[in-house]
C-alpha cells in the first residue's frame, strides 16, 4: 500500500495545486478561529469548501477538515456549526482534539469519519484505544515528541490508523499544551488557533544588530548580513545560568523525507506536511518531491535524494525527535 | 474559598520532599495533590517515601490524591499510570491517558494541564466520574465563570490557578538535558541543582521562563490573590497554590 500524503492547503488556489501536485489527501479548515491556523486572508468560507471538496473528490484526492482549536467556553455552537458544515460540505474526515467536540461530532454525526488532531497530543497506545472506544476515531495524527521506534511500538498496540508529520513546522513541546504564546502575548494556539502570532513581532534595529521582538520579549538578535527567522518562541535566544543560545530549538525545521521506509516499517499510514498557511507552489514543489518519494518506496526504487532543502524555514533542518537524539 | 495544593513540579531529593509534606501538614490548607507530575525519571527517589506523606496528611485531616504523570510515552510510563490506584487514594488524571485505568465508579480529579476549555468537556468528563476540575491557567475568566456555573449543575467543583510558577509546556525532550549538551536517558539529573528551576532570561537579561527538565514555566508566581472577590463570585470553589522550596507556609 502507498503511504499516503496528507498535504495543506490555506486557500482554494492551494488546494487545487496539492491535488494537481498528487496530494493523495488535503486538509484544511473553515476561516474562523475553529482551526489552528487562522491567520488572516488564510482558509475557505462555506462555498470554497463545499467548491474545493468537489474539485479534489473529482481527480479522487480526500479532503479532511480540521476543527482542531478547543471550543471557548459560550461559544461552542460555532465550533458545532463548523462540524455539521464539513459534513454538509462532503468532507471525508473531520480533525479533531477537543474531548467535548469528539464527543458531540460522535453522537450528532456518527458518519463523519473522525480523526484524533495532533492538538490532543495522544502519546501512547492506551490513550489512542481509548479515544477509538469512546469516540470511534479512526486515525490519530501523533505528536512530533516521538521516536521512530516509539511510534512502531503504538502502531503494533493499536488499529487506528496513525498519521506523522515529515516536513514542515515543528513544534518541540507536546501540540496542544502548550501556551507559552499565551503567556507571551495573550493568544495562543488552543484558544485562538495561533502561535507566536505577526500581529505581536517587532523588528528593531539596535547598533547594526536586527533584534526580533515578539510580545515585548527580544528572543533573537542577528547581525547586518545575517538572515533573521522568525521569532516563534521556542525557537528563539534565551539565556540561562552562563549559557546563552536556542536552549529549547534551533530556528529549524522538520524534514524527515530520508526517515520514510522506516516510518512504513514503524506501520504508520499517513504523512503529513504542515504548512496552510504557505504559498501554492510551495504546497506543489513538497506535494510533487513526498509523492515520488512513497512512489518510489512503493515501486522498491531507492528513495530520491533530498530537494527540500531550500524550502524549509531558515534553511535548516532536522529530524526531529524521530531519530531518537532527543533521548 | 478553599485552598488545594498541587504537586511539586520540581525535582527535589527525598528528604525535603518528605519534610515539605511533614510541614503541610500543619498548615491550613483543604487538599493535597502529591506525586509525580514532570518527569518518570524522578519517582523512583521518593517513591517510598510516599505511602508515609500520604498517611500524615490524611491524619492530618487532608483530602489526598495523587496525581498522574503529564506526559506518557514509554512502557514504564504506561505501568506506572496504569497502577496508580494500587495506592488506595483518589486520583488526579493530568493526562487523559489515566482515565482507561481508573476503577470503575471511582470519582476522580482533573489537574490544570488538562485541556478543559468547555461545557462539552466538562460534561464528558463528569460523566466519567470528575468531581474536580482544576482549569488551565489561560483560561479567561469569562471561561472560568461559564465552566463554574456547568460545574455547579453537575456537581463538579472548579478550581482555578491560586499561585506558583505557571505550568507552560511539556515536551518530549530534556531541556535541562540539553543545556548540559547530555540526552534525556543519559541526564544524570541535571535538574536537582533547580529546587524551583532554571531562569531563563530573554537577550535583554529580562527574566522570562523557568526551564524544569522537560517542563517549561513562566519566571513569574502568578498569583491569584487580588481576585479572590471576583473568582468566589463566578462560582470557584478553590485555589490551587503549587509548591515552592522557601516561604510556602506563609503562602
Amino acid at each position: 500500500m502507498v503511504m499516503e500524503i496528507v498535504c495543506p492547503a490555506g486557500t482554494p488556489a492551494s488546494l487545487r495545486a496539492a491535488v494537481k501536485a498528487g496530494a493523495h489527501t488535503i486538509y484544511c479548515g473553515f476561516n474562523d478561529e475553529t482551526n489552528a491556523r487562522n491567520f488572516p486572508g488564510l482558509n475557505f468560507d462555506r462555498s470554497e469548501m463545499r467548491d474545493g471538496i468537489a474539485f479534489a473528490h473529482a481527480q479522487g484526492s480526500k479532503v479532511l477538515i480540521a476543527i482542531n482549536t478547543f471550543p471557548r467556553a459560550g461559544d461552542e455552537a460555532l465550533w458545532h456549526r463548523a462540524v455539521a458544515d464539513a459534513e454538509t460540505c462532503g468532507a471525508d474526515a473531520v480533525i479533531l482534539a477537543d474531548p467535548g467536540l469528539l464527543a458531540y461530532a460522535a453522537r450528532q454525526h456518527p458518519d463523519l469519519r473522525r480523526h484524533l488532531s495532533v492538538q490532543a497530543a495522544a502519546a501512547n497506545a492506551d490513550i489512542i484505544n481509548y479515544y477509538a472506544d469512546v469516540f470511534d476515531v479512526k486515525r490519530v495524527v501523533l505528536p512530533r515528541v516521538l521516536s521512530v521506534p516509539e511510534i512502531a511500538a503504538i502502531n503494533a498496540e493499536t488499529e487506528v490508523e496513525t498519521e506523522v508529520f515529515v516536513f514542515g513546522g515543528l513544534c518541540v513541546m507536546a501540540e496542544g499544551r502548550c501556551s507559552l504564546s499565551s503567556y507571551a502575548t495573550g493568544l495562543s494556539p488552543n484558544m485562538n488557533g495561533v502561535c507566536s502570532p505577526a500581529s505581536h513581532v517587532e523588528y528593531l534595529e539596535d547598533k547594526g544588530a536586527l533584534d526580533a521582538r515578539l510580545g515585548g520579549f527580544t528572543i533573537h538578535r542577528v547581525g547586518p548580513s545575517e538572515p533573521a527567522p522568525y521569532p516563534t518562541l521556542c525557537k528563539g535566544c534565551f539565556g540561562a545560568g552562563d549559557k546563552t543560545g536556542h536552549l529549547f530549538e534551533d530556528p529549524v525545521s522538520l524534514n524527515a523525507e530520508q526517515l520514510i521506509p522506516q516510518l512504513q516499517k514503524a506501520g504508520v499510514t499517513a504523512l503529513k506536511i504542515e504548512g496552510r498557511q504557505r504559498s501554492r507552489s510551495y504546497v506543489a514543489q513538497v506535494v510533487r518531491n513526498f509523492r515520488n518519494a512513497v512512489d518510489a518506496l512503493d515501486a522498491g526504487m531507492p528513495m530520491p535524494e533530498g530537494m527540500l532543502a531550500k524550502l524549509s524555514e531558515g534553511q535548516a533542518m532536522t529530524t526531529g525527535a524521530y531519530k531518537k537524539t532527543w533521548r | 474559598m478553599d485552598l488545594t495544593v498541587g504537586p511539586n513540579q520540581f525535582f527535589w531529593s527525598a528528604d525535603r520532599w518528605a519534610g515539605f509534606y511533614d510541614d503541610l501538614a500543619k498548615s491550613p490548607v483543604d487538599r493535597v495533590v502529591l506525586g509525580e507530575l514532570v518527569c518518570s525519571k524522578r519517582l523512583p527517589f521518593f517513591q517510598e517515601r510516599v505511602p508515609d506523606a500520604i498517611a500524615t496528611l490524611i491524619d492530618a485531616g487532608k483530602d489526598v490524591a495523587l496525581t498522574s504523570l503529564a506526559l506518557v510515552t514509554l512502557k514504564r510510563e504506561r505501568k506506572q499510570t496504569a497502577t496508580l490506584a494500587e495506592m488506595g487514594v483518589k486520583i488526579e488524571i493530568s493526562d487523559l491517558t489515566a482515565l482507561p485505568h481508573l476503577p470503575k465508579g471511582a470519582a476522580f480529579s482533573v489537574g490544570p494541564l488538562v485541556n478543559v476549555y468547555n461545557e462539552g468537556t466538562l460534561i464528558w468528563l463528569a460523566s466519567k466520574g470528575a468531581s474536580r476540575i482544576c482549569l488551565p491557567p489561560e483560561l479567561p475568566l469569562a471561561s472560568v465563570a461559564t465552566l463554574a456555573k456547568t460545574g455547579a449543575d453537575l456537581g463538579v467543583a472548579i478550581e482555578v490557578w491560586g499561585h506558583g510558577r505557571l505550568p507552560l509546556a511539556i515536551s518530549g525532550r530534556c531541556y535541562h538535558a540539553r543545556l548540559h549538551k547530555r540526552g534525556k536517558d543519559n541526564c544524570q539529573f541535571a535538574c536537582e541543582d533547580d529546587p524551583d528551576g532554571l531562569d531563563v532570561r530573554t537577550l535583554e537579561g529580562q527574566p522570562f521562563l523557568t526551564m524544569n527538565g522537560v517542563q517549561t514555566l513562566s519566571d513569574t508566581y502568578a498569583s491569584a490573590a487580588h481576585q479572590i472577590e471576583a473568582l468566589t463570585h463566578a462560582g470557584v470553589s478553590s485555589l490551587r497554590l503549587s509548591p515552592q522550596s522557601k516561604g510556602f507556609p506563609q503562602i
